[in-house]
């Protein structure tokens, strides 16, 4: 463990980005006890309010007699600190909740995108050359030819009911189009590991394919699969963000896409409404970032040759 | 260049076009909800049966989607008429086609999206050698950690940003649109030409920084791989003179992989693109798709992602011909 802070220490790429993340898991885990999630949905409360503390509210925190008439009434008081939109929904309650979903997405995504990524790559890579490994790195070299998010729009505007997808069925659309990816880099990898002398070595002393696979090679790519994961996370996120920006998927629900929706729909950026701008577009570009970083700090463990030369 | 290298980019063409054609025609078949008989349904709902075109729409819906036919011959079918470019008819805007639709906006995506592909990759590549190279300023590296902000964001998000502090409050440029509102349309007017570009500026702006970002740190990469080769130490060794080493030795040969890229990234690039155009209300396919989206008309989002998808898988076949003139190096009697 000391080894690991040690090392994020000289890597500031990895640490800045696991640093903005957790904060990001804290802000959305820990925000949910500073709000009242229905107030993430329309009519919660006045509409079009700049942020602010409502100082009545919070005055009386001291007159409730319970803990839990104290926390309502601090709810109460922070309701508005990050603004309201249009519908009326406080902002803060809205981007506590988003943050959650758009996340368990982008976990969806991940969990699909490396499961299948490193059983394919797995496999195609340490059979290469067989018949199965044609077919599949044929299938991957056409994924990935194809503009994943227009396949996305197309499934997303024939599966059921827009209105109802669920936070589970969204993060399923968008990991149509996750999975070839790490298959491609993991297979490429596999590919050059398995002419090492430890492999060979691993061959000789007759151990079988799977067994290689697993106990050999891949505690090896270890770097390089925890990458694919934060790849295929951030491709689902940004997927889930197009789609929700095009204004697919239920519009009731605060995911962090839909808000920028809501902010176009209702011109916030003519009605000087920076803060229902400003506070989304942070939260996103921080996301997006904190992944882009942390892919990028494993690339330096996973290709030592790229490693700042200069 | 091999025939057989010709041959197998020429088959990932016909994979990539049969792979969305079939999508194409097998999601709506699959799908728990038929998005076209919802709209005709909810039109004849409105406006009754007698509605211009209604019946016209149903023996049109029946036909592409032959529900008198086996299903191999309405596959078939469907086909043959994606080979001949037809999508059939807009369901809202009827008697309009969609190819009507097409035509119309797809100039304005290619002038937009060409324009800033090709400003972000060249801007993007010599930024990303200057990064790299060993005897640029220090202060350069001041110059990462935004435009890895920049390569990570999605270009609509930069948009409204720059919507807002540009156009709203600075009042630097316009808030969308192609053109001025009350302007006439007269492509032979230089004065027009200069309003088009002045409103395509913003557009334009957002979806280069997302490019640049990844254009430049991509090239950056490989520009310090480069350096570290032995040729690069003997050009030195030579005593070539600084551009010359940079342009000919180390640029040219770190230029490669970033071709590559150009094909692989064409897609993100035209998707970004889409929503950009939403958000300026700007005129080209991805408008058009954003609002056939909003208005649930079937034939329209699928004619227009399978021309955008023909339109991708197109240019990237080119310049994956284009690639073995450039790096003679490489044998293609293998593929790629």
């Amino acid at each position: 463990m000391r080894g690991f802070f040690a090392y994020v220490g000289r890597n500031p790429a990895l640490g800045w980005g696991l640093g903005i993340l957790i904060g990001l898991l804290l802000f959305t885990l820990v925000g949910r006890v500073f709000i009242n999630t229905e107030d993430a949905y329309g009519l919660a409360t006045k509409p079009d309010l700049p942020p602010g503390l409502d100082r009545e509210a919070l005055a009386k925190i001291g007159e409730m007699p319970t803990l839990k008439g104290k926390l309502d009434q601090l709810r109460l008081g922070l309701r508005h600190i990050f603004g309201t939109d249009s519908q009326g929904k406080s902002l803060l309650a809205s981007i506590v909740v988003g943050t959650g979903m758009t996340l368990e997405i982008g976990a969806i995504a991940g969990a699909f995108g490396l499961g299948i990524g490193t059983l394919l790559g797995f496999v195609t890579g340490y059979y290469a050359g067989s018949l199965l490994d044609n077919v599949v790195t044929s299938v991957v070299d056409v994924v990935l030819t194809m503009p994943g998010f227009l396949i996305l729009v197309l499934i997303a505007s024939s599966v059921a009911d827009p209105n109802k997808m669920s936070v589970l069925t969204m993060g399923l659309v968008v990991s149509v189009t996750a999975w070839a990816f790490p298959t491609r880099a993991i297979r490429s990898q596999v590919l050059s590991m398995r002419e090492r002398p430890f492999v060979m070595m691993a061959k000789l002393s007759a151990m079988s394919g799977p067994e290689i696979i697993l106990k050999e090679l891949m505690p090896n790519l270890l770097p390089y699969l925890v990458m694919s994961l934060a790849n295929s996370v951030y491709g689902g996120v940004m997927g889930s963000l197009g789609l929700q920006g095009l204004g697919i998927g239920d519009r009731r629900q605060p995911y962090l896409g839909m808000i920028i929706w809501w902010i176009q729909y209702y011109s916030a950026f003519l009605r000087g409404m920076w803060w229902w701008i400003i506070e989304p577009v942070s939260i996103i570009i921080l996301l997006l970032t904190a992944l882009t970083l942390i892919s990028f700090g494993l690339d330096e463990i996973a290709n030592p040759r790229t490693r700042r030369s200069v | 260049m091999r025939l057989s290298y010709l041959l197998r980019r020429l088959g990932f063409l016909v994979g990539v076009l049969w792979t969305a054609a079939t999508l194409n025609f097998v999601l709506p078949h699959i799908a728990p909800r038929d998005p076209v008989a919802e709209q005709i349904n909810q039109k004849v709902a409105t406006m009754g049966l007698t509605a211009t075109g209604i019946a016209e729409q149903i023996e049109s819906y029946k036909e592409i989607f032959g529900l008198n036919k086996p299903l191999w011959q309405q596959y078939v079918d469907y086909l043959w008429r994606l080979l001949h470019f037809d999508f059939g008819f807009s369901i809202v805007n009827y008697p309009r086609t969609v190819n009507e639709l097409i035509a119309q906006s797809v100039w304005w995506t290619i002038g937009l999206v060409g324009t800033a592909t090709i400003l972000a990759f060249l801007l993007g590549t010599l930024l990303g050698a200057l990064l790299g190279w060993h005897k640029s300023p220090k202060a350069m590296g001041a110059l990462i950690p935004p435009l890895m902000v920049f390569s990570a964001s999605p270009a609509f998000v930069l948009a409204l940003v720059m919507i807002y502090f540009l156009a709203f409050r600075a009042k630097l440029f316009p808030l969308g649109r192609p053109y001025g509102f009350l302007t006439t349309v007269n492509w032979s007017s230089f004065k027009f030409w200069i309003e088009v570009a002045y409103h395509a500026v913003l557009p334009a702006l957002s979806l280069i920084l997302v490019s640049l970002g990844q254009w430049s740190l991509g090239m950056r990469a490989m520009m310090i791989t480069t350096e570290g080769d032995d040729y690069m130490t003997f050009a030195e060794a030579k005593g070539l003179k600084g551009p010359r080493l940079f342009f000919q030795y180390g640029l040219r040969n770190a230029l490669l992989p970033q071709i590559t890229s150009l094909a692989v990234r064409l897609g993100a690039i035209v998707s970004g693109s889409t929503l950009v155009e939403v958000y300026f209300q700007y005129p080209g396919l991805g408008n058009r798709l954003g609002g056939a989206i909003q208005a649930l008309d079937y034939y329209v989002i699928s004619g227009i992602v399978f021309f955008m998808v023909m339109g991708i898988a197109l240019a990237t076949f080119f310049v994956d011909l284009l690639y073995p003139f450039l790096d003679p190096r490489i044998s293609y009697a293998r593929g790629t």
